[in-house]
C-alpha cells in the first residue's frame, strides 16, 4: 500500500476530550453503523516507592511504530467486520488524568465493534515501539514497561 | 561497511545519544553488534532490548551496509 496513505496515529501532547466527542458527531452521517467501541488510556497516579506520578513523557521509533499501526489495522479490518478505526496515540509529555490513547471502532453490531477495540488495544500496547518515561512530582523518573 | 544506529528510551539515555553511524565488519550480525552495544554503554536488563534491522524485529540477520539498527526497550504504549 502506498505509504501516503497511511493514517497518522501520533498527536502530539494529551489527547483534548473534544477530539473524542468530534470524532462521534463525524460518524453520524454513516447510518449502517449500529455500535461503537471506545478505549481511552488515561494516565494514572501510580505511587512507586513512596513517589508519585504526575505525567508520562512519551517517545517513539515513529516510522516503526506507523508501520506497525498500520499493519495492525489491515489485521483487523481482515478478522472483523468493522465499518471503520480511528486510533491515536500521544507523544511527549501528558499528565495524570489526561487522555494518551484514543481507539475508536464502529460496526452494524456491538459484539464485533468491542471485540475490534479490545485487539487494536492489546496488539498496540504488545507491538508498537512506544517508549513512557514515568515523571514523579520530584522531576526524577523511570521508564514505564507494560504488563 | 557502515550502520546507522537509534537508540530509544532508557537505552538513549544510558548511550547519552540517539543516533550514530558505526563502522562495523562484514559479518557482524545484529546480535553481535548488540552485545558490542550493551558492553560500551552498560546497558542494563540487556535481555528485555529488542532490535530491529530496517524496522523488522530480527537480530540474527548479518548488517548489510546502510542498515538501520533500532535498539528498542520494552515497549510502553497505551
Amino acid at each position: 500500500m502506498d505509504k501516503k496513505k497511511l493514517k497518522k496515529v501520533f498527536v502530539q501532547g494529551a489527547i483534548p476530550p473534544e477530539k473524542i466527542a468530534n470524532s462521534i458527531a463525524n460518524h453520524q452521517s454513516k447510518t449502517n453503523i449500529g455500535a461503537h467501541s471506545i478505549f481511552l488510556g488515561q494516565i494514572r497516579a501510580d505511587e512507586i516507592d513512596g513517589k508519585t506520578v504526575s505525567a508520562i513523557d512519551y517517545s517513539a521509533y515513529e516510522a516503526m511504530a506507523e508501520n506497525v499501526f498500520h499493519e495492525i489495522r489491515e489485521a483487523a479490518f481482515s478478522k472483523f467486520e468493522i465499518t471503520c478505526a480511528h486510533i491515536y496515540h500521544s507523544l511527549g509529555e501528558v499528565k495524570t488524568g489526561e487522555i494518551c490513547l484514543f481507539v475508536f471502532t464502529s460496526s452494524a453490531h456491538r459484539k464485533i465493534a468491542i471485540e475490534a477495540c479490545n485487539y487494536f488495544v492489546e496488539e498496540i500496547k504488545a507491538n508498537v515501539p512506544i517508549f513512557g518515561k514515568e515523571i514523579f512530582e520530584d522531576e526524577t523518573h523511570q521508564w514505564k514497561v507494560n504488563k | 561497511m557502515k550502520v546507522t544506529v537509534k537508540y530509544f528510551g532508557m537505552i538513549a539515555e544510558s548511550a547519552g545519544r540517539t543516533e550514530e553511524v558505526l563502522e562495523v565488519a562484514s559479518g557482524t550480525s545484529a546480535k553481535d553488534l548488540k552485545d558490542l552495544q550493551v558492553r560500551k554503554y552498560e546497558i542494563s536488563d540487556a535481555e528485555s532490548v529488542q532490535l530491529a534491522v530496517n524496522q523488522n524485529l530480527d537480530s540474527k540477520v548479518e548488517l548489510n551496509e546502510g542498515d538501520e539498527v533500532a535498539f528498542l526497550p520494552p515497549f510502553a504504549g497505551g
